[in-house]
């Protein structure tokens, strides 16, 4: 890649664009397949007007909430309450920008050069990552405070405090990925599980646990739904937005549920590699792109999170405080310990 | 009886009013609960009512006696066969009449599936306020199956019409008593599936144990009566301290709770699914031959006097109390609504829990504004 113009402007740009696109699709039918599965779950037949099989059903609510009209309360504070959906979808979909899909390839030889599928890989790729999507919280206190609703203040309460406190056990469990991949690259990490040929999920599977734990948590989903829980807060903080200022709040919350699937995928689940990469008789498994795979782990965290909504009640406020800071938190950190002790011990890489 | 830890308020802390409904979702119609709240923790609460007043009473005033029974239909619009069963009793007690023991077995029958059907509205809406979904969906096919008996037997679903004064409008149609053997046969399955996703549910007992505990002292004290008050522990059931119809000829247990919780309050209901079950069965295999209507006069008409009679509902003790002036119309009928009594308890029971507490006390309490605003 000579022209630099190319490698530089016209490159990322389709990858900004590609990228942007396929998740918010992602995103808009990740809500087609939760009403489904649900559905299926409930012994009913969810969404099936629209043609054909309610496929369009995702297409046609853009549509409608796209033109519904944009009722800001009177009492509201006009400004925070039109930037706390901006607030809230930026660091969504930015997040999208370090996540490694694939490794780099020629797309089955299409193209002349490798190259990499993903926007880019930042050496700090989980700091940036962490760092951008915490940014998130604000729209939903901002939003819920300017609305002027106390419903809304409530429910954006309840997540500063649940967004903070969750953050925290999950960072640490982060930490224990980091220790063993010896890098903040998120591409590096997965090349780091080939090379340890096992993925971090064996060793670091209470990491894993605590982190998707924490994940669902973040994304403000049952069974921790209570910035939003329907049956106490009316919709929790966005209850007074409509139109598209609610939808950016939908798109985000569905967006925030892909990030922490894939950086779950990711840090744990070996990436784009297939199980057991290292193991030559699984080789036939090869004929699945990674890309493939990737999606495949991807989906599952998805399924989970519908699994779950379908499944559990809801927590308590109280009660997930005390859950976040009195066993998670803890167990993060002994985790943590032992992780530290098992690099130090059996020689991770250095 | 609440949390007395958490009832210190916070240093420097305002105290914010909310008003929770009428239009909120988890109210169960058009409650609206004035709440003080100080952070999340309930400081008061006082139920404000009124929004569903149709003056019922009045219209009972105006009506005839058969034709005061389909308003009760409206009162506890989920309980519509329990509402007629009080009213047909309590005008029957003023005339002396005695029920044709086959009408007795069929009202029995009907309360019964009505009680089911009841439950099962609590149940599933109960499970959706704590957040959990799916529960009301598997619940409401089991409705649903019940409401098609009473298609089948009176034509209607939900505001059934379907006693009268002396006995029943209709005998049973042909093969109603096997479909109904066929659906309480599969139900105590059912009901044990749902209790599989809620009773050992770890989330399930966090937000229902020690949730609204009311001591059997307070309970009668503040005349709560049905599963409120037995889930206290008081074994109290109108069905067997002044047995109607043919309760006393059945063989059923009353369950109850031990703690006074909304959890022990939600086992004492699911316990009674199964007792009604078990009345069913009964019922079925005892079902007399014979008419369904005693020799009643074709105009009702009871003599100067007075009575009150209550029969066991699903949400508690609904009572009647008929003064009559000897002519076609009562001169006087007031409802005694279990609902609008066992609500009476809220502020007590919610005091210093948290708004999430409040929506799963009002979803124990099980309340229907049809019958509390009347």
């Amino acid at each position: 890649m000579a022209n630099p113009w190319i490698a530089y402007l016209v490159v990322p740009f389709v990858k900004i664009v590609v990228i942007l696109l396929v998740l918010i699709l992602v995103a808009a039918y990740l809500s087609f397949f939760e009403r489904k599965i649900l559905a299926y779950m409930q012994i009913r037949v969810g969404p099936n007007r629209v043609w054909p099989r309610g496929w369009l059903q995702p297409i046609a609510d853009a549509l409608k909430l796209f033109v519904k009209e944009i009722v800001i309360p009177a009492r509201a504070e006009r400004l925070v309450y039109l930037l706390g959906p901006v607030i809230m979808i930026i660091p969504a979909l930015v997040v999208f920008s370090v996540i490694p899909f694939a490794p780099e390839g020629t797309f089955f030889g299409l193209l002349k050069q490798p190259i990499a599928p993903y926007l880019t890989d930042v050496n700090i790729g989980i700091l940036f990552l962490l760092g951008v999507s915490s940014v998130g919280v604000y729209g939903v206190i901002l939003g819920g405070w300017a609305s002027n609703n106390k419903f809304s203040l409530m429910g954006g309460l309840r997540s500063a405090a649940q967004l903070v406190s969750y953050e925290v056990p999950m960072g640490f469990s982060v930490v224990a990925v980091l220790l063993m991949a010896n890098s903040l690259s998120l591409v590096k990490i997965v090349e780091a599980q080939k090379n340890a040929g096992v993925w971090y999920f064996l060793p670091g599977f209470v990491a894993a646990f605590i982190y998707f734990a924490c994940g669902v948590a973040e994304t403000n989903r049952n069974p921790f739904d209570l910035p939003e829980a329907e049956s106490e807060l009316v919709a929790g903080f966005h209850t007074e937005y409509s139109g598209m200022n609610f939808a950016f709040y939908f798109l985000a919350e569905y967006a925030n549920m892909v990030v922490i699937s894939a950086v779950t995928t990711v840090l744990f689940f070996g990436g784009w590699l297939r199980p057991f990469p290292n193991v030559a008789a699984l080789a036939f498994l090869d004929v699945i792109p990674p890309f493939v795979w990737f999606a495949l782990k991807v989906g599952f965290f998805l399924y989970c999170y519908i699994w779950f909504r379908g499944t559990f009640p809801r927590y308590r406020f109280d009660q997930l405080m005390a859950l976040g800071w009195k066993v998670f938190l803890p167990v993060s950190l002994v985790n943590l310990l032992v992780i530290g002790l098992g690099v130090l011990l059996i020689g991770g890489p250095r | 009886m609440s949390h007395p830890e958490l009832l210190e308020p916070f240093p420097d802390s305002e105290e914010m009013e909310i008003s929770f409904g009428p239009q909120h979702p988890a109210t169960h119609g058009v409650l609206r609960v004035q709440l003080r709240l100080d952070g999340e923790r309930i400081v008061d609460a006082q139920p404000v009512i009124g929004y569903l007043h149709r003056g019922t009473e009045k219209i009972f005033e105006r009506e005839t006696y058969n034709g005061a029974i389909p308003h009760t239909d409206r009162l506890d619009y989920t309980a519509a066969a329990t509402a007629n069963q009080g009213l047909v009793g309590a005008v029957e007690k003023m005339m002396g009449v005695t029920v044709p023991p086959r009408a007795a077995y069929i009202r029995m029958m009907l309360a019964e599936l009505q009680r089911i059907a009841s439950h099962i509205i609590w149940l599933g809406t109960h499970a959706l306020d704590i957040g959990a979904q799916s529960p009301f969906f598997y619940t409401f096919e089991e409705r649903e199956k019940i409401l098609d008996l009473f298609e089948e037997y009176c034509g209607a679903r939900l505001t059934l019409n379907s006693m009268r004064v002396g006995g029943l409008p209709f005998d049973l149609p042909e093969g109603w008593t096997e479909r109904c053997r066929t659906f309480i046969d599969q139900l105590p399955a059912r009901i044990a599936e749902w209790e599989r996703l809620l009773t050992k549910n770890r989330i399930w007992r966090l937000r229902t144990v020690g949730i609204g505990v009311i001591s059997i002292a307070d309970a009668v004290e503040w005349g709560l009566t049905g599963p409120p008050l037995r889930g206290s522990g008081l074994r109290w059931d109108i069905r067997k301290v002044f047995p109607y119809d043919r309760y006393d000829e059945i063989d059923f247990e009353i369950p109850t709770g031990e703690h006074g919780d909304t959890y022990d309050r939600y086992l004492v209901r699911m316990e009674e699914m199964r007792q009604s079950v078990r009345i069913i069965r009964q019922c079925l295999d005892a079902l007399p031959d014979g008419p369904v209507m005693a020799k009643v006069p074709k105009v009702i008409r009871p003599p100067l006097g007075e009575a009150y009679f209550s029969v066991e509902g699903p949400k508690g003790e609904l009572g009647y109390y008929v003064v009559a002036d000897g002519s076609t119309n009562p001169y006087r009928l007031h409802v005694r609504p279990s609902c609008f009594i066992n609500l009476q308890a809220l502020p007590e029971l919610v005091r210093g829990h948290l708004v999430a507490d409040l929506i799963a006390v009002i979803g124990t309490l099980d309340i229907v504004l049809g019958e509390i605003d009347r």
